[in-house]
């Protein structure tokens, strides 16, 4: 049996007698921890007040950018300027409060709620003591690992799309819809417009991957949840700053931030690619760097909660 | 299986059927901040034993547990649990193994259901398609049926206990641990989970139970082992134990001095006269003889008895009457 379990050296034939269909049975297992993980995290209430926040964003700009211009003038300085927020363009098109909404939840309402969820994944298990029995169930902490870490990249692109379809919806309801302007001044047709807007959604969601990386690798050094989502969401508003202060700009193309708002060059024409291109791989770089280091951490923790 | 003495425990024999299912050989386990938990443990647990895990509070029950299911590793020392070195093996041995230690983890917004699904689901070796079927019948043996929808957080500490030993017995187990089972439950409860015990340990199971209920562990447990200060005292049947702290020879007689005399005179040693009984040591010869000494010499008995000493006595005997948690 050892054959088909590398980790269960001198396996003896008596402990499992498994078909030959385990490994095709043992992948639909993987599959079913996930998909009890994602169940249990989107049943949470904290979770889905995070989303229900995320989801009041776009109405809230929503609304303030209409009452804004209920007397028909044109909202923000310049007019139709465009610009990374594209404030000023909503009142044309709805589908501008897409792009505005992420702009405006990008720097901390978002990865905020991915620091919550990811401090909380392993470090809220071991508060409650739930880690140990998953862990004697046995979940395997590599599995167990990677299970939190697919849960809460599935949590980031679930909040992104909460946002921007709450957006659209709200654009919809209050803005005309219709073709729009790019950044560099080209007409595109709202089908296009709409692709764009999936697009930078995704490329949002992916910005969001070092937070969680860097979240799940905290949650792994402590037993208290609140402690872990607390140094989460710190260290985001300490690497916000740093990437503010001039003096550092030797460091701040390593600053997880430092890219996020690049997904505005997915409205220019052509699409500009090299900063969206530098914020995955930065993105990658820390998935690598805080996924080997939560992996190194938590496989060979002593759990005692 | 047999004897299984303190200093020299058995060593498993090759054979799968009488290897032991729990063998510690020096384990030992210092805590980070420097405590030495477990001293030197060499435990043996024979197959089909229902093996009572004694000692006093800070013992290191928990902490040998924790290092038998793997959970922390052993500053040194080995552990093999059904044959095979922990915790390395924690794949292939933890899905046989049902566990409760240091009470109850549920998530409190989810049902007691799906608590049980949760955990099953985080067994790789369980079926999803039989989950249903397997998180019914666990939670109808602890007798949660009824209270199966409701949320984990507005159970009671026994309704928690008994989701506790459900997620234990999702699966058939050849080893079940139990940290204290019996914690926070009525009497109905641990008057089932002594029913339980025995009905799994009939069916083979063996069953590793840690309990400060001592007339709780000499009803169910075969043998027992006992620990303090992280050290491991004795172990083996849990007869010999008892019988390690020597029974009483009593004797039942209106004519107290005489039976006294007699006794002495019969090699009962520390013979003690309270009111109309005659207690002492037992002596090596046959009992038979003493008896007839008696009533040759004209002591009207009413009755004579070996009193088995209670586990209770071999455990105070053995850890001290001090109160005070050991540092
Ligand atoms: N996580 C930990 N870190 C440091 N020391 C610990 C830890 N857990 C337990 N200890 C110490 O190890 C010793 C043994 O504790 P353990 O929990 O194993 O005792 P126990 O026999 O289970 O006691 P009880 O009957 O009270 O449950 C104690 O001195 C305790 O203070
Ligand atoms: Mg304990």
């Amino acid at each position: 049996m050892s054959r088909a379990d590398p980790s269960a050296p001198q396996g003896r034939g008596e402990l499992r007698e498994e078909p030959q269909t385990a490994r095709t049975r043992r992948t639909t297992f993987r599959a079913s921890l996930l998909g009890n993980e994602l169940l249990t995290t989107f049943r949470r209430w904290r979770t889905l007040a995070l989303l229900a926040v995320l989801a009041a964003v776009p109405v809230l700009v929503g609304i303030a950018v209409k009452v804004e211009t209920g007397d028909g003038s044109s909202a923000g300085p310049g007019g139709g300027g465009g610009g990374p927020a594209f404030l000023s363009q909503i009142t044309n098109n709805g589908l501008f409060l897409v792009f505005t909404a992420l702009a405006a939840t990008v720097p901390f309402f978002l990865p905020m709620a991915v620091g919550v969820v990811a401090g909380d994944a392993l470090a809220g298990e071991a508060n409650s003591g739930t880690l140990r029995y998953l862990l004697v169930a046995p979940a395997g902490r590599g599995r167990l690992l990677l299970t939190k870490y697919a849960t809460v990249v599935v949590f980031c692109v679930t909040a992104t799309l909460v946002v921007a379809v709450s957006a659209l919806t709200v654009g919809a309801l209050l803005f005309p819809l219709g073709d729009l302007t790019t950044i560099s001044g080209t007409r595109i047709g709202f089908a296009e417009g709409l692709g764009r807007a999936l697009l930078i959604a995704l490329a949002v969601a992916a910005s969001l991957i070092g937070v969680a990386a860097l979240g799940l690798f905290v949650s792994t050094l402590t037993g208290s949840g609140i402690a872990a989502m607390a140094t989460t969401v710190g260290l985001l508003i300490t690497v916000q700053i740093l990437d503010q202060i001039p003096q550092l700009h030797a460091l701040q193309p390593y600053l997880f931030s430092h890219y996020w708002l690049s997904f505005a060059d997915l409205m220019r024409e052509p699409v500009y690619w090299d900063d969206l291109t530098k914020n995955v791989e930065l993105q990658a770089l820390y998935a690598a760097v805080f996924g080997s280091a939560a992996w190194a951490r938590f496989t060979t923790k002593d759990i005692t909660a | 299986m047999g004897e299984v003495s303190a200093t020299e425990p058995e060593q498993g024999g090759t054979g799968a059927g009488d290897e032991p299912v729990i063998a510690t050989r020096a384990l030992t386990k210092r805590y980070r901040g420097g405590q030495l938990a477990v001293d030197g443990l060499d435990l043996t647990v024979p197959a089909g034993s229902v093996f009572g895990f004694l000692g006093p509070n800070g013992s290191g029950k928990t902490t040998t547990i924790r290092m038998l299911m793997g959970l922390i590793e052993p500053t040194s020392g080995t552990a093999r649990v059904l044959g095979q070195p922990m915790p390395r093996a924690t794949r292939a041995v933890l899905p046989h193994v049902g566990a409760l230690i240091e009470g109850p983890a549920l998530y409190g917004f989810l049902s007691g259901r799906d608590n049980l699904v949760r955990y099953d689901s985080a067994d790789p070796a369980a079926d999803p398609r039989t989950r249903r079927a397997r998180v019914a019948a666990a939670l109808d043996r602890v007798g949660l049926t009824a209270a199966a929808g409701k949320k984990a957080k507005a159970y009671s500490l026994g309704m928690k206990q008994r989701l506790g030993l459900a997620a234990a017995l999702l699966q058939p187990r050849r080893l079940l641990v139990l940290d204290e089972p019996t914690n926070g439950l009525d009497p109905q409860g641990m008057r089932e989970i002594r029913t339980l015990v025995r009905e799994l340990a009939s069916d083979g199971t063996t069953v590793f139970l840690s309990s400060h209920l001592l007339d709780e562990i000499e009803q169910v447990c075969t043998h027992a082992a006992v620990m303090a200060q992280g050290r491991l005292i004795t172990q083996g049947p849990v007869a010999e134990l008892s019988a390690g702290a020597r029974g009483r020879l009593a004797v039942t007689t209106p004519d107290t001095a005489e039976a006294a005399r007699v006794l002495k005179e019969q090699g009962v040693g520390d013979v003690v006269v309270t009111d109309d009984r005659v207690t002492g040591e037992p002596p090596d010869r046959d009992l038979a003889e003493v008896t007839a000494a008696l009533v040759t010499a004209g002591v009207r008995v009413r009755g004579l008895t070996v009193e088995r000493a209670s586990l209770e006595d071999a455990f105070v005997a053995l850890t001290g009457e001090g109160f005070d948690v050991a540092g």
